[in-house]
């Protein structure tokens, strides 16, 4: 019996032990990854840092108004100004284009969703 | 055989007393089982003690990692040179709409280990061409002397960076550095103010505030604790744009050498744009002028610092203590024949006009009669004068968290005496800056509740105290409008929305006493829209001379008023004020 005992302890010991090196080289590898992975992300921050400046420093104000400027026969862009503002009322209602849909839709369809539309 | 024998003289003892040695022989055999038992007892619980013991260890073991983990700071996410002692990452500002006005980036430093250069005459030949600025005679001093470090750039690009490298010079090294970029250059920079270096290392150096927010929330910036939360302040970037732009076109049609201008969120005391100009660029920082007059410098912050008298742009002021005391209303008849004389002193009207001998409280206001608000003033009486004027917050230091408000006292006579009580009733004899006249305005329009102006994007404003009636509040909003609608600042009409303000035009004090007749500061404090007063704008122009006419105009009305109202009719829209369209209609 005591043998038997002393054998199975024994065992027990050297499983454990290879256990725990496994176990310290994995703790290694996972602390090495994280030192890694840590360094990836304060990398991207600075990245980050940068594209952000960046973006804000191509959205400066100034640059937009000369931007707005140079393109102006394309654009067309004012200032924000009071004038630009209406009233509901002032806009006309757009004329109802009854030959574009009748030429879009099939002949039958566009007569019945004409009919639908003036009931 | 020993064993039986040991006993022998107590066997022997017995005999001759009488007993069995047997019963002695079962005593002993007795006592000596005992005592083997308890020593083997004793050795159990030793083994019991010593494992208890190890168990102990190991649980203390294990709750004394576990309370460390809890109470350790996490770890984070660091680049190559946030390892490094000194450098914290400073927090970065935006606008109230979350835009950068002022980033980090990180750069690279140049410096020099000169017993490691191989041939310092090509190193400084390089170097020269790449930095023009460099000084050739002195780099070959430093490089072939006996100096064992020294630096030669604190930033450089990764332009130059490359170049630099491409020399091949050993003795030629690098360090990472962090430096403070505010990608809109110009754009509120006596906001922003600027920053230089602290403690510098060959790895890392500080970047610390000098100025303005930088300088004024240096330590919330710093601070590591707050990882990085950026500071919002309540300046808008599009609306700080447009009234800088709108502000140094008016400058230069006006001829003027100096302008500033605050927009005030008026309900809150939200700061949503402030300006001054000459201005300069953040990230190229002028140094300040050693000897002179500060207020020459680009860095001087007119609207904050800049104390003048502020003119005409007082009388509201009187004004509407009167009414909250009941003294008038605004159609009471007040005395203005003019000239005024109190002692040796003959108060007159602007340009010697007399407005006489009777004028109506509103028509004091609208004709901007320095006669009318003296007798309101007198009315009033010097300490209850005094005493709301202090409530407005004219008379201390402004409490924008800026780090020149502080050192910015307004200049008040030092005894509150009846002519003091009549000069300043329209703005002369004390000074104070944009800053004041715009958190005052805010108070007096915005319902009566005192606002304190702050810098910062607010969730809520806290309610101020009470300073004047929300019906009085209300008229001297209406009389603000009258003038522009009728007054000394129709130029300051804007089609679409109701603008009341008020001119104040003062001439600026000699430096040695006295005053300048052709210097003038013009000053227009104005609210829109009138009916719901949302914003006060203040506009100041330092020595503004108007030159379209035959005489050259210098007044407020002629000056600052066409300029507020540019302002106004370019920031509005972008602030979200819906303009009255049948108004704009009549006038197109």
């Amino acid at each position: 019996m005591r043998p038997l005992l002393c054998t199975l302890s024994v065992l027990g010991v050297i499983g454990l032990a290879f256990w725990a090196y496994q176990e310290n080289y994995r703790t290694r590898s996972a602390l090495g990854r994280l030192e890694q992975l840590q360094r990836e992300v304060g990398h991207l921050m600075e990245v980050r840092a940068v594209l952000r400046a960046e973006w804000a420093y191509l959205n400066r104000p100034d640059r937009l108004q000369e931007l707005a400027e140079l393109n102006f026969s394309e654009l067309g862009l004012f200032p924000l100004l009071p004038e630009q503002f209406g009233h509901v009322d002032q806009i006309a209602f757009p004329p109802p284009p009854p030959q574009k849909t009748a030429a879009l839709t099939g002949p039958n369809q566009g007569s019945v969703s004409g009919k639908g539309v003036v009931e | 055989m020993s064993r039986r024998l040991r006993p022998l003289a107590r066997i022997l003892l017995a005999r001759e007393e009488g007993e069995t040695p047997d019963a002695i022989e079962r005593e002993s055999t007795r006592l000596r089982v005992e005592e083997m038992r308890d020593k083997a007892r004793f050795r159990a619980e030793g083994r019991l003690v010593v494992l208890a013991l190890l168990f102990l260890c190991a649980f203390m073991a294990v709750g004394g990692r576990m309370t460390l983990m809890a109470a350790s700071e996490p770890e984070e996410p660091r680049s190559a040179i946030s390892a490094s002692r000194i450098a914290a990452q400073r927090a970065d500002i935006v606008d109230r709409r979350g835009r950068i006005l002022a980033t980090n980036l990180v750069t690279h430093s140049l410096y020099a280990h000169p017993p490691q250069m191989v041939d310092p005459a090509r190193a400084v030949q390089e170097l020269v061409t790449i930095f023009p600025d460099l000084d050739r005679e002195r780099l070959v001093r430093d490089f072939t002397g006996s100096r064992k470090f020294l630096w030669i750039k604190k930033k450089i690009s990764p332009e130059q960076r490359q170049q630099v490298h491409d020399i091949g010079e050993p003795g030629l090294l690098f360090g990472p550095r962090e430096m403070r970029l505010y990608p809109n250059g110009r754009l509120a920079a006596h906001v922003l103010g600027g920053y230089g270096f602290g403690r510098e290392g060959v790895h890392a150096a500080e970047v610390i505030g000098t100025a303005g927010v930088e300088r004024a929330f240096d330590e919330f910036l710093r601070d590591p604790a707050e990882q990085g939360k950026p500071l919002q302040l309540s300046i808008d970037l599009t609306v700080q744009a447009a009234v800088e732009r709108v502000l140094q076109g008016g400058m230069q049609m006006m001829n003027a050498k100096g302008a500033a201008a605050v927009l005030l969120d008026a309900g809150s005391g939200e700061v949503i744009a402030l300006a001054s100009l000459p201005d300069f660029d953040p990230n190229d920082r002028p140094v300040p002028l050693l000897k002179g007059d500060q207020s020459e410098s680009p860095l001087f912050n007119r609207a904050v610092q800049g104390v003048y008298e502020l003119g005409s742009t007082f009388k509201i002021f009187t004004v509407a203590q009167a009414m909250e005391l009941g003294l008038v209303g605004t159609d009471t008849m007040v005395d203005a024949q003019a000239p005024l004389v109190w002692g040796r002193y003959r108060i007159k009207e602007w340009n010697n006009r007399n407005y006489g001998p009777e004028l109506s409280v509103r028509d004091v206001i609208v004709k901007s009669s320095n006669i009318g608000t003296a007798n309101i003033a007198l009315m009033i009486g010097e300490g209850r004068q005094r005493e709301f004027f202090a409530e407005l917050g004219l008379l201390e230091a402004s409490p924008i968290e800026l780090f020149e408000a502080p050192g910015a006292r307004p200049l008040v006579p030092a005894r509150w005496s009846e002519i003091v009580s009549i000069t300043t009733s329209y703005g002369h004899g004390m000074s104070a800056s944009p800053i004041h006249l715009a958190a005052a305005y805010a108070s007096v329009v915005n319902g009566g509740e005192l606002i304190a102006p702050t810098i910062l994007k607010r969730r809520s404003a806290p309610p101020g105290a009470r300073i004047i009636s929300p019906e009085v509040s209300a008229q001297v909003t209406e009389l603000l409008g009258e003038v522009v609608q009728r007054g000394t600042a129709t130029m300051a009409r804007v089609s679409g929305y109701r603008v009341g303000g008020k001119t104040g035009t003062a001439d600026k004090p000699r430096p040695g006493g006295g005053y300048y007749q052709d210097r003038v500061i013009a000053t227009f404090a104005s609210v829109f829209p009138v009916g719901d007063p949302k914003y006060v704008l203040v506009v100041s122009l330092d020595e503004p001379v108007e030159t379209s006419g035959s005489k050259p105009r210098r007044t407020a009305g002629w000056t600052a008023a066409p300029v507020a109202a540019e302002i106004i009719r370019r920031t509005a829209p972008i602030l979200g004020l819906r303009p009255e369209i049948e108004l704009s209609l009549n006038d197109g």
